[in-house]
């Protein structure tokens, strides 16, 4: 059964799955993102930082298909995503958009069952294959017990799970996530981060996810992506991005960096803004 | 053939799955069970109503009648004078029932419906224009067809003004309101420079009426429904995606544009034939996807049952006010009268039930 949710290979094999090459984005003639590279290897986990606004979002929901750009294009597998069919692509890439909503009265298990669309039919609506997969999606995201409540009733933690179940029943090896942890307390991003941490190191699911706080973004992501002024100003691993260089310059913070006395990944710790 | 429940660990109590060969799919009893029941009593009920009128004909005779072995003058009152009302009443509300089952689910919104939205109020200023400008010439064919010019107007003029790379279902509710009032606004203009005469049968019109309905208004409207009812549920998968809104339902492999345009392009050509053959019958796209999901649990109108209790009660009203109420009232009236306050009904009994 574990087959079914896991398509292709787990290792990172440095094949690079996703790719912008040149990307400009605007909204009508407000350019959001200039000129900007990227490319995100198979098995990768990388967060995408930056301040409010430098468009990282932005950025996601381009390698997400969700936007056009206006400049260069975006690769999936080599292939430029906007030429590709909308349903081949939601069979490779699965993506969680800022704050979701589910319409009143629909249960958890329905939300997850939905993940199969791409892979269903007018005449083929539920295989065997839908329900091994929405089962075991819920199984493993700790949901099966609330699989019969309607999504609305849940608390902000559980309905992200219920989201992130579903992204796991869609059986994409490529996961957009932006900001899953908006709204929800401490203990529920630590929660929702390990869920994907799963997904990434058990699941074999190469992700990308925009997040705002640092200090989670180092210590769950291997790569950083920063971000400012729609322009990439730093890539890496945690430790070489995170840096009090790179925070003054990106986010005007005079902050100390250390080891998270935890994870031993860089932990920002802020003095004050500059200027 | 396998039916059964699921039978794995997880408690996947989403319905009864069902697997033929390589077709399957998941059948939830109450989404059967309403529609089928609807048809039962639609039949019942339209039996009933065939009988009903200045000359009362039992059931029986009438089913007799409907099966080919009536008499002569039981045969041209039930088929030629009280059949085509009865057909015109079940296809109009199947019509509307499917229509703002669509609307609602895709505008993510249950206030929309073809009346809030213009489209019917378009097949009015068509109706009434016609009616007073021509100066009672066009009578017959011409007032349904500029009805339905009208309504195909207002609608494709909703779609346009809406269409930004895509539909927002709150703009599309915000530009409906818009036409809305500028299609009132135009047809009271037309009725204040019409005659009494034109005025009178105008207002006669615009309340929604299956008086004198003969085969010639079902026909198109036959036509139209067998074309526009297999893509309404064919494009019923898509919708299931839709109601998440854009973001999610493109991640999942909807064609967005495509899925958006088809779905309210088939809602308008539903109304506009609808309404032009019984004139704008007013609540029941509103009311009846809103029952519809109630009794059928689930997070969305169903579009067959929509329909189906959509027929159910045009029909059902058409037969009270035929018989409990003056012939004068027109129908319209009375599915508003006998609409609102079973919405309301569900509405203070409290919670929603869930399947």
């Amino acid at each position: 059964m574990t087959q079914l949710l896991d398509p292709g290979t787990t290792a990172a094999s440095g094949r690079v799955r996703l790719a912008a090459e040149q990307v400009t984005l605007a909204y009508d003639d407000h350019v959001v993102v200039r000129d900007l590279d990227l490319q995100l290897t198979e098995g990768s986990f990388t967060a995408i930082v930056g301040p409010n606004g430098c468009g990282k979002s932005t950025l996601l929901r381009a390698l997400g298909r969700l936007m056009r750009p206006t400049g260069g294009q975006v690769l999936l597998d080599g292939q430029a995503i906007a030429k590709t069919p909308t349903r081949e692509v939601a069979k490779v890439l699965g993506l969680l958009p800022q704050a979701p909503t589910a319409p009143e009265g629909l249960t958890v298990a329905d939300l997850v069952a939905r993940g199969r669309h791409p892979h269903q039919t007018w005449l083929r609506q539920w295989s065997h294959d839908d329900e091994a997969v929405v089962a075991e999606a819920l199984t493993w995201t700790d949901m099966a017990e609330l699989a019969d409540r309607p999504v609305d009733e849940l608390s902000g933690g559980q309905r992200q799970r219920a989201w992130i179940s579903m992204a796991l029943a869609q059986g994409t090896d490529l996961l957009l996530l932006d900001e899953p942890t908006t709204y929800l307390d401490l203990s529920h991003q630590i929660d929702v981060l390990e869920l994907v941490g799963r997904l990434h190191a058990e699941r074999g699911r190469t992700v990308v996810v925009v997040l705002h706080d640092l200090n989670l973004a180092a210590r769950y992501a291997h790569r950083l992506v920063a971000m400012k002024d729609g322009v990439l100003v730093g890539s890496g691993r945690p430790e070489e991005v995170l840096t009090e260089q790179l925070l003054a310059d990106v986010f005007d913070l005079e902050a100390r960096v250390l080891p998270d006395p935890v994870s031993g990944t860089p932990m920002v710790v802020p003095v004050r803004r500059l200027r | 053939m396998t039916v059964g429940t699921a039978p794995r660990p997880a408690p996947l109590r989403t319905g009864t799955v069902v697997r033929v060969g390589r077709v399957s799919g998941i059948v939830r009893w109450r989404q059967l069970v309403v529609p089928l029941a609807a048809s039962v009593v639609l039949v019942l009920l339209s039996a009933v109503s065939l009988g009903r009128g200045d000359f009362p004909i039992s059931v029986p005779d009438v089913l007799r009648t409907l099966v080919g072995l009536g008499e002569g003058a039981q045969d041209f009152i039930v088929l030629e004078l009280r059949a085509p009302r009865i057909v015109v009443g079940v296809l109009v509300g199947l019509a509307l029932g499917v229509a703002g089952a669509l609307f609602q689910t895709f505008a993510r919104n249950p206030l929309a419906s073809p009346d809030t939205l213009g489209i019917t109020m378009g097949a009015s200023v068509g109706a009434v224009a016609a009616i007073v400008l021509s100066g009672g010439t066009l009578a017959g064919f011409g007032i349904p067809f500029s009805a339905l010019l009208g309504a195909l107007l207002v609608g494709l003029l909703l779609f346009a003004l809406t269409w930004r790379a895509g539909i927002d279902g709150y703009r599309l509710v915000l530009v409906g309101i818009a036409l809305w009032s500028v299609s009132t606004a135009l047809v009271d203009w037309l009725l204040t420079t019409a005659d009494i005469y034109d005025a009178a049968a105008a207002y006669v019109w615009i309340t929604g009426s299956l008086n004198a309905r003969t085969w010639e208004n079902a026909l198109p409207l036959a036509v139209a429904l067998a074309v526009l009812l297999p893509l309404a549920l064919a494009a019923s998968r898509s919708l299931a995606v839709l109601q998440f809104g854009d973001d999610t339902a493109r991640g999942l492999g909807v064609r967005l544009q495509a899925a958006q345009a088809a779905v309210v392009l088939i809602a308008n050509g539903c109304v506009a034939f609808a309404v032009s053959a019984a004139g704008p019958i007013t609540f029941v796209a509103l009311v009846v996807p809103q029952i519809a999901v109630r009794l059928t649990g689930g997070s969305r109108p169903p579009l067959l049952a929509s329909g189906l209790l959509g027929a159910l009660l045009v029909v059902g009203a058409d037969l009270v006010t035929r018989t409990v109420l003056p012939e004068a009232l027109p129908v319209g009236i009375l599915t508003a009268v006998l609409g609102a306050p079973y919405l309301l009904w569900l509405l203070v009994r409290g919670r929603r039930q869930f399947t």
